[in-house]
């Protein structure tokens, strides 16, 4: 609760600062991005709505075990590809990604493919994209992000192969 | 990157002349149609499975998380907008805009790193970003930096689950990513909508 409760504190403070120094700009300024804020979050109250609610209920149809069984010792470059689609596919949030990635090291996953589930999970995971960055960002700049960092997963895989374990 | 620029009070008077591109879109596009029918099947599914008190438990459980959400969601769209306020307009799109090279996907990995806070102000931010004069490719390499190697994420929950060996050493794996994503980004940008902003090289 205190982690969250630091980061309410960062988050505000960052808030005021860069508040004030709209202030500092003018009230005309400051009013008008105040308005422009209050109207953006207006606007995306229904998305995030829909992102929190929705994503819970994709959540439940994909149940945990579904991904820790594609995260098998599965070790070669099939098991990267799948990595990186358990990775997209994780519902839930950090806890749950980092934790089956624990398991997966520790029922001995290949280190890379762990390396590229977790690059994956950062980079696309489902509930993330639809709760946070789709009603944030223009769609048309999501889907351009994820189909850009497609090869990325793969890449970190490659890296950990050739420079070896922790 | 956020220096105060005492010299340079041009801002303020572009923001009252010329009307701030509207950061966020029609509130339907088809990025949510899809997303509802996703849910529509999903939910239709659990309904299946476990019956109308399993969909009334998720919707209640979800309800609660959104209520919780909400504070930092204002907090977010707040600081976008102040952002993309203050920022001076025509410096932002020299350091960040499609001519930027290199110099710009490595300001804009290193601002994704150092932003505090979680998606609810990574993503309003990087909206800011490039609804003042960021390319694409600066706008991936920040938000790909901020996933990839933005020490929040990593602290709080990576660290404690993953081990701080496997996370350094993931991280330093990452380290080259945002800006090979960012680069790519452009790339491909530039060939698939090969329409120069020619207003934009005026200036």
């Amino acid at each position: 609760m205190s982690a969250a409760l630091l980061i309410d504190i960062l988050l505000w403070g960052s808030v005021l600062g860069v508040g004030l120094i709209a202030f500092r700009r003018g009230p005309p300024v400051f009013k008008a991005s105040l308005r422009e804020g209050s109207m953006d979050f207006i606007n995306i109250v229904p998305r995030i709505a829909l992102g929190v609610i929705g994503s819970g209920y994709i959540a439940a149809i994909i149940p945990q075990e579904v991904i820790t069984g594609w995260l098998g010792p599965d070790s070669g470059w099939l098991g990267v590809a799948t990595a990186v689609v358990a990775g997209a596919a994780t519902p839930g949030g950090p806890v749950i990604g980092f934790s089956i990635g624990t398991v997966a090291l520790k029922s001995g996953g290949g280190v890379p493919q762990v390396v590229a589930y977790v690059v994956a999970w950062a980079l696309f995971a489902f509930q993330r994209v639809i709760l946070w960055e789709i009603p944030f960002m223009p769609a048309r700049f999501v889907w351009f992000r994820c189909a850009v960092s497609v090869p990325f997963p793969f890449l970190a895989a490659a890296i950990a192969m050739v420079i070896g374990k922790p | 990157m956020s220096e105060p620029s005492p010299n340079n009070p041009a801002p303020a008077e572009d923001a009252e002349s010329a009307p701030r591109p509207g950061r966020i879109r029609k509130p339907i596009g088809w990025s949510t149609i899809i997303i509802a029918g996703l849910v529509a099947v999903s939910a239709a599914l659990v309904w299946r499975r476990d019956g109308t008190d399993g969909v009334l438990d998720i919707l209640t459980h979800d309800l609660s998380l959104f209520g919780g959400i909400l504070p930092r969601v204002l907090a977010g769209c707040l600081l976008g907008a102040f952002i993309s306020e203050i920022l001076p307009h025509e410096r932002v799109s020299r350091s960040l805009g499609p001519k930027s090279g290199l110099m710009g996907l490595l300001i804009g990995t290193a601002f994704g790193a150092i932003l505090p806070g979680g998606p609810f102000t990574a993503y309003p931010v990087a909206s800011a970003l490039l609804a003042v004069g960021a390319d694409f490719g600066a706008t991936i390499a920040m938000v790909v930096s901020w996933t990839l190697i933005g020490y929040g994420r990593a602290v709080a929950w990576e660290i404690p689950i993953m081990g701080t060996d496997f996370t350094l050493w993931r991280i330093v794996i990452s380290l080259p990513l945002p800006v090979l994503a960012g680069a790519l980004g452009r790339f491909v940008y530039v060939r698939l909508y090969p329409k120069p902003d020619a207003e934009d090289d005026e200036t």
